[in-house]
């Protein structure tokens, strides 16, 4: 976390510590843990990436909101930091545990029931493609409850009723705690969208996704 | 959105079935996800509450069908999207197709048609417009219709223009077309030698020969079954050493015909079909 002091630190509250206790078991049941995020949100990835340990049981997938049309390193720049290589999926590829996917510029990605990728390039959503309430949607009709969906840090609503889909699959919801973010908009409305989504700092959000490190 | 009403796999299927026993397009073999979200935005914005009354009004109203059709598939295009591959098609592809007498190209799944227009500008630049014949086909009529116009969103210019000039282009992008309100109509010359006709790629088959085939984020909309079936539809449309060109996260890696081509490139998958 060095180097960006400027974010406001957030010591973990009791509220924080009593829910993370309460979703401590729901990790080993999660399969597909899916992170949208805008700006402010990169770092945090970065951060998040860093925390993972070395095997997983489950498959992360990040949708970030991104220009499309300009080359882009980002599968790189967000591996830069950890022994976790990011994979841009091919549409169709299957989606396997221990491995970190990152939505494509200029596609929305989806999840189809035999839990591979598919790859759509229908109308931008909320200004973005990738956009990420449809890759939440379905997550939560392909993973259920064995989805935790969180939202990080970003300047608009995307990811809000796809948290709220996340829930009513019966999967986890995690905003990241909107006094922690940079852009403060899309978590908050997160939480709108599904008020008992838990909230979270960034460190605990790694200590949620990584619970085997100390 | 949340509190329309769900659509499960088995309604899905339903609704497959019923589609192409009344109107025979079948849409069995298509990637579920998207397909799933397509209809829910269909019923939500015909404010259409449960997929029983969607079921009542497929079956009762063929105009209904007709909107429903066009709003099913996904007809989002670009022009010059990917301007490497664009870039690619110039200077490896297009040099090669240069020695051929009569250049037959072949766009599967046009949508509205900007990559065809995109390709026949590229086309006139190399001095092989006039010897080319660009066969472009989609499943909707709507689509070609929009098409034939030959016109694209005014709004959308700007973001066309800079991938033109990434793609290598080598004139005023603003040459090209005649600006109309709000939206431009290209020059009538480039699509004079463009024909434009409704083809199904689930149900028909080869109905020429072609040097280059471009198929750019179509087959994403398709499971793998009939990702295969039209990969080996591609394979016998094509001449020996015929390129294929497909989107830039679609791979043939895992596909029935992947001995059969080489890549021409792999970053933004162009192939060749071996002789």
């Amino acid at each position: 976390m060095s180097g960006r002091s400027s974010r406001p630190s957030v010591s973990p509250s009791k509220y924080s510590e009593e829910k993370r206790n309460a979703v401590a078991d729901k990790i080993p049941q999660t399969d597909l843990v899916v992170i949208g995020g805008s700006a402010g949100c990169v770092p945090v990835i970065i951060d998040l990436l860093d925390a993972l340990p070395p095997s997983f049981p489950f498959a992360v997938v990040l949708v970030i909101h991104r220009q499309k049309s300009v080359p882009s390193e980002m599968d790189k720049v967000l591996g830069s930091n950890s022994h976790v290589r990011v994979i841009e999926p091919n549409d169709k590829d299957f989606i396997l545990p221990g491995r970190v996917y990152l939505a494509p510029q200029n596609y929305h990605l989806l999840i189809e029931q035999d839990r591979s990728f598919s790859l759509d390039y229908s109308e931008p959503i909320h200004y973005s493609r990738p956009s990420i309430d449809p890759t939440f949607e379905s997550a939560a009709d392909v993973f259920g409850r064995r989805c935790t969906g969180i939202l990080l840090s970003g300047a608009n609503r995307d990811g809000a009723d796809g948290l709220a889909s996340i829930l009513q699959s019966g999967g986890t919801a995690i905003v990241q705690n909107p006094a922690t973010c940079d852009f403060p908009a899309m978590p908050q409305a997160g939480l709108e969208a599904a008020p008992e989504a838990l909230i979270l700092a960034p460190a605990e959000i790694a200590s949620f996704i990584s619970p085997e490190k100390p | 959105m949340n509190d329309t009403s769900d659509i499960t796999p088995e309604e899905l299927d339903d609704l497959i079935q019923l589609i192409k026993g009344h109107y025979g397009y079948d849409f069995g073999d298509y990637s579920r996800a998207s397909l799933t979200r397509r209809v829910r935005q269909c019923m939500e914005k015909a404010k259409i509450p449960t997929v029983y009354d969607l079921r009542f009004h497929l079956l009762n109203e063929t105009s209904f069908f007709a909107w429903f059709l066009q709003s099913l598939t996904v007809n989002v295009t670009e022009m010059f999207r990917d301007p490497a591959f664009y870039r690619n098609l110039r200077e490896t592809v297009i040099p090669r197709l240069a020695s051929y007498p009569l250049i037959k190209i072949w766009h599967a799944g046009c949508a509205t048609g900007e990559e065809v227009f995109s390709m026949a500008i590229l086309l006139k630049e190399e001095g092989l417009l006039e010897r080319t014949r660009i066969y472009a086909t989609d499943i909707n009529p709507a689509n070609l219709e929009k098409a034939r116009k030959g016109t694209v969103p005014l709004s959308a210019m700007k973001e066309y223009t800079a991938n033109y000039i990434r793609s290598g282009g080598k004139a005023e992008f603003s040459s090209y077309y005649e600006a109309r309100y709000d939206e431009v109509v290209m020059d009538p010359a480039l699509l004079e030698r463009v024909l434009f006709s409704q083809h199904n790629l689930v149900t028909d088959q080869v109905f020429n020969e072609f040097q280059l085939i471009c198929c750019r984020n179509v087959l994403i909309y398709f499971n793998k079954d009939l990702q295969n079936r039209v990969l080996k539809l591609f394979y016998d449309s094509l001449v020996p050493f015929g390129y294929l060109a497909l989107g830039m996260k679609e791979s043939l890696l895992f596909m029935d015909v992947r001995s059969q081509f080489e890549a021409v490139s792999e970053s933004v998958k162009v192939f060749r079909r071996k002789a």
